[in-house]
């Protein structure tokens, strides 16, 4: 047997866990509602058959909100799954059975999974799960979709419910008198006039009419516009009706209904309570100090800089390990390899470059674990709570926080979930501003460049300076978003109504996965897309090569220093290889060689197609201090913000004055000549702010619905990114530093 | 049993939902979920900046801002 499985239910009730469980597949879960933006798909294998599960983002309702919920609508009315299951928060009976209700009342083939019942069972809740599926009409399975536990109970259940196609019964709710005869009387129209009952059910047409519902209403006109203004017509009646009579309309009292029938169903025996139900939980404990309106805000800062840190401090030693693995590395390939254009690309494309990019991985880790902590445990949702109003005075949302947060707002994450999760913006408007501006975060990509400039230049205040870098980035977006919101796109603010998840304890195992799996997409991409690039720039920063009439110069120098030594001092740098001491005079000969080396290495690097991109920018670069090295990195970071770390790797690499001694990129940063702290804050803001990398960009595309936002926000951040590097470089520069 | 407006209730207030005067898709949201009249709710608390303001109800905690509770209408119990 093949079935199609849809899972579906409220924000935050465990759907993608249980997901996970059941395909083994490893989906984004987080304690807040609205992770889950996009359908997925896996499969499921029990006793040789074969299940195609769908996991759908978290919707309260079928009369979808925000465009997260639609995709799930859409879903579950077009796409006609084998079965639904139905998943619902055990803790949170009452308001989940209100979607329940809905799928039964649209005769949808549905299958109820009663999850997080050890949340119940510790709030002194006790369902009868037998009672509840008598008084529904549909199977009802206690699970815990953590631990897997009553997986296979619930997937018998779905089959159970596979197989009895065609014998469902829809449920028929009493609505009162005034609406019931109007849902008679639109149900005769619709079947006399088969007013789209090929895809619905009658009824449940009617309902929808009722509850004004405006997919349905324009779907419907598109349709046969005669039978749905017939339809609106008695909708209308009945609307004028209800307000003269009890002063209330269609849509309230279909709610009011479904709630009470709720009610009456919880009232049969299903649910009980020990203790006091209204009861403070641990949950509200917390919350009394965390979202305390002194305290709050303290926290909130603390929990970032301690955040900062905990990874800078800890990542330290294994950052230095990798770096030295990656030294040694290098140092193997120029022992064992014959010179040539092979060992050039693997020492400074692959090595230099790749392994900069690598040698961040530890840093990431500890930041992911951070940041997993604080998505699982549900604190990301109350920051949302407590920043909505700073955010609304930008013409943002409170929900634009967490598509901040997952965008790297916290340093560490990426723009393109972040981008998708605007999805839970209900605006458009509101949506757009938030999409434009989460670039500006500080992704997983940025973060590399950050912790580099950092360690080379302010080494003694690692967390506070990345505590600054955040602060200004998250001033930067909510700016950007001010001036958007009040030009390009203006509009009024859009409620805020948004459920706070119970504070949970993340599981161990939880958050090593999560750490794991954004570590290894990084890793991974370091490995993949990042190589791939970093070759093609070793390539384009080797050609074309030095002409030979060039190289003669460099020779002939070389000669001439030799020419003018006894022959005994000037043979002896070449024997120095086995490690014998030099004289004096050697050495400074010695020196004057590599000097001579470097020179040329700069003149072949320069004579490069990427040389002379980068110094042709530089008449422009000049004013915000970056040299045509870092313009070169730049330019490669339009591609991918990994690649900065990577080319900044090569060039210098490319150009290094001592390759014997292997030092680290941020130490070669340290001790150029072309380098101050003033150089490298500049660098951090157009890094911060300039054009979003390519895939981002992709998406924002998609998201926005026009290339024009795409190339406006390339463009645009650019600008602003170049405007601010400048002013920061030439006021410190004016101020002394 | 006085009836106010939601945005007047003090933190740790209680009472039951007496009317959603919102039309359209803010009331459709309200009432999605759960503030429909007869609903138990009690203040939780207020964000920092005195919005949005925390709800307990049904076991849950709903958030909204004040400009959505100017909506609501509550017969507190004291
Ligand atoms: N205690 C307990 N927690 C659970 C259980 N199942 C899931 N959770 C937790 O509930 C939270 C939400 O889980 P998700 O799977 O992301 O929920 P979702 O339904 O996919 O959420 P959206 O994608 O936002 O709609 C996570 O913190 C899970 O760890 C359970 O059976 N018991
Ligand atoms: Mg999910």
């Amino acid at each position: 047997m093949e079935a199609m499985i849809a899972l579906a239910g409220n924000p935050n009730c465990g759907k993608t866990t249980l997901f996970n469980s059941l395909t083994g597949a490893r989906q984004h879960v987080g304690n807040y509602p609205g992770v889950t933006v996009e359908k997925k798909e896996g499969i499921y294998r029990l006793n040789g058959h074969r299940f195609n599960i769908v996991d759908l983002p978290g919707t309260y309702s079928l009369t979808a909100y925000s465009l997260e919920e639609v995709v799930a609508r859409d879903f579950l009315i077009n796409e006609k799954p084998g079965v639904v299951i139905n998943i619902v928060d055990a803790s949170n009976l009452e308001r989940n059975l209100y979607l329940t209700l809905q799928f039964i009342e649209m005769g949808m083939p549905v299958c109820i999974a009663l999850n997080m019942i050890d949340m119940a069972y510790s709030r002194g809740i006790k369902i009868d799960h037998e009672a509840l599926s008598r008084l529904l009409g549909v199977p009802v399975v206690p699970t815990m979709a953590r631990s897997g536990q009553g997986k296979e109970d619930l997937i018998r259940a779905a089959r159970q419910v596979l197989e009895k196609e065609g014998g469902r019964t829809e449920l028929k709710i009493s609505y009162g008198p005034d609406i019931d005869v109007g849902l008679d009387r639109m149900e005769a129209i619709i079947r006399e006039a088969d007013f789209m009952t090929d895809t619905y059910p009658s009824r449940w047409l009617a309902l929808k009419y009722m509850e004004s519902d405006e997919q349905i209403r324009c779907l419907g006109k598109q349709r046969d516009a005669q039978t749905a203004e017939k339809l609106e017509g008695i909708v209308q009646e009945v609307a004028n009706h209800l307000q003269l009579t009890i002063d209330s309309f269609p849509e309230a009292i279909i709610a009011d209904y479904r709630y009470g029938y709720i009610r009456s169903v919880l009232k049969q025996g299903v649910i009980s309570y020990s203790g006091d139900r209204n009861r403070l939980f641990v949950s509200d404990k917390i919350d009394k100090v965390v979202v305390n309106r002194f305290a709050g805000p303290l926290i909130m800062l603390g929990v970032l800089l301690g955040l900062y840190h905990f990874t800078f401090t800890y990542s330290e030693v294994p950052v230095a390990w990798t770096e030295a693995m990656f030294g040694w590395l290098g140092g193997m390939v120029d022992t064992y390899m014959s010179d040539g254009l092979l060992k050039s690309m693997i020492i400074s494309g692959v090595i230099d470059g790749v392994g900069g990019v690598l040698g961040f991985v530890p840093l990431i880790m500890f930041m992911f674990f951070g940041i997993a902590i604080l998505e699982d445990s549900g604190y990301l949702a109350r920051v949302a709570f407590m920043l909505d109003r700073v955010f609304r005075t930008f013409g943002l949302h409170g929900s634009s926080v967490m598509a901040f947060i997952v965008s790297g707002g916290i340093a560490g994450g990426c723009a393109v979930p972040g981008v998708m999760a605007t999805r839970t913006l209900k605006s458009p408007r509101e949506r757009l501003a938030t999409l434009l501006t989460v670039p500006f975060m500080n992704c997983g990509a940025k973060l590399p460049v950050f912790a580099l400039l950092v360690a080379a230049f302010f080494a003694e205040k690692e967390a506070l300076m990345m505590f600054a870098i955040t602060i200004v980035s998250w001033i930067g977006a909510l700016l950007v978003a001010k001036l958007l919101r009040t030009t390009v796109i203006k509009g009024a603010s859009t409620p805020f109504v948004m459920e706070l998840p119970p504070y949970r304890l993340p599981t161990f195992k939880g958050l090593l996965i999560h750490t794991w799996e954004r570590t290894w997409q990084y890793i991974k991409k370091a490995g993949t897309v990042i190589l791939g690039i970093s070759i093609i720039l070793f390539a384009l920063m080797t050609f074309p090569r030095l002409p030979t009439d060039q190289t003669a110069v460099f020779d002939a120098q070389r000669e001439a220093l030799r020419a003018a030594q006894p022959a005994s001092i000037a043979s002896e740098p070449d024997a120095a290889a086995d490690g014998t001491d030099l004289s004096e005079a050697a050495r400074a000969v010695h020196l004057q060689l590599l000097k001579i080396e470097a020179a040329e290495a700069e003149a072949a690097l320069r004579h490069s197609i990427a040389g002379r991109v980068g110094t042709g920018l530089e008449t422009l670069s000049r004013w915000a201090g970056l040299d045509w090295r870092t313009n070169i990195a730049l330019v490669g970071g339009f591609a991918a913000k990994e690649v900065i770390v990577a080319t900044l790797g090569t060039a210098y690499s490319l150009g290094a004055v001592d390759p014997e001694e292997s030092r680290s990129l941020s130490e070669t940063l340290a001790r150029s000549p072309q380098w101050r702290p003033l150089t490298a804050l500049s660098l951090i803001i157009f890094v911060m702010f300039y054009a979003p990398c390519f895939v981002s960009l992709v998406c924002i595309v998609r998201e926005a619905g026009s290339w024009k936002w795409g190339l406006f926000s390339m463009v645009f951040n650019t600008i602003l990114a170049f405007t601010l590097s400048v002013a920061v470089f030439q006021v410190g520069r004016l101020a002394g530093f | 049993m006085p009836r106010v407006n939601m945005r007047q209730m003090r933190s740790k207030q209680s009472g039951t939902i007496a009317a959603i005067t919102a039309a359209g898709e803010l009331g459709r949201r309200i009432r999605d979920m759960g503030l429909v009249p007869g609903t138990r709710i009690t203040v939780q608390g207020r964000a920092p900046l005195y919005d949005p303001v925390a709800l307990r109800l049904m076991g849950f905690t709903l958030t909204l801002r004040n400009s959505e509770a100017d909506y609501i209408d509550v017969e507190v119990d004291d």
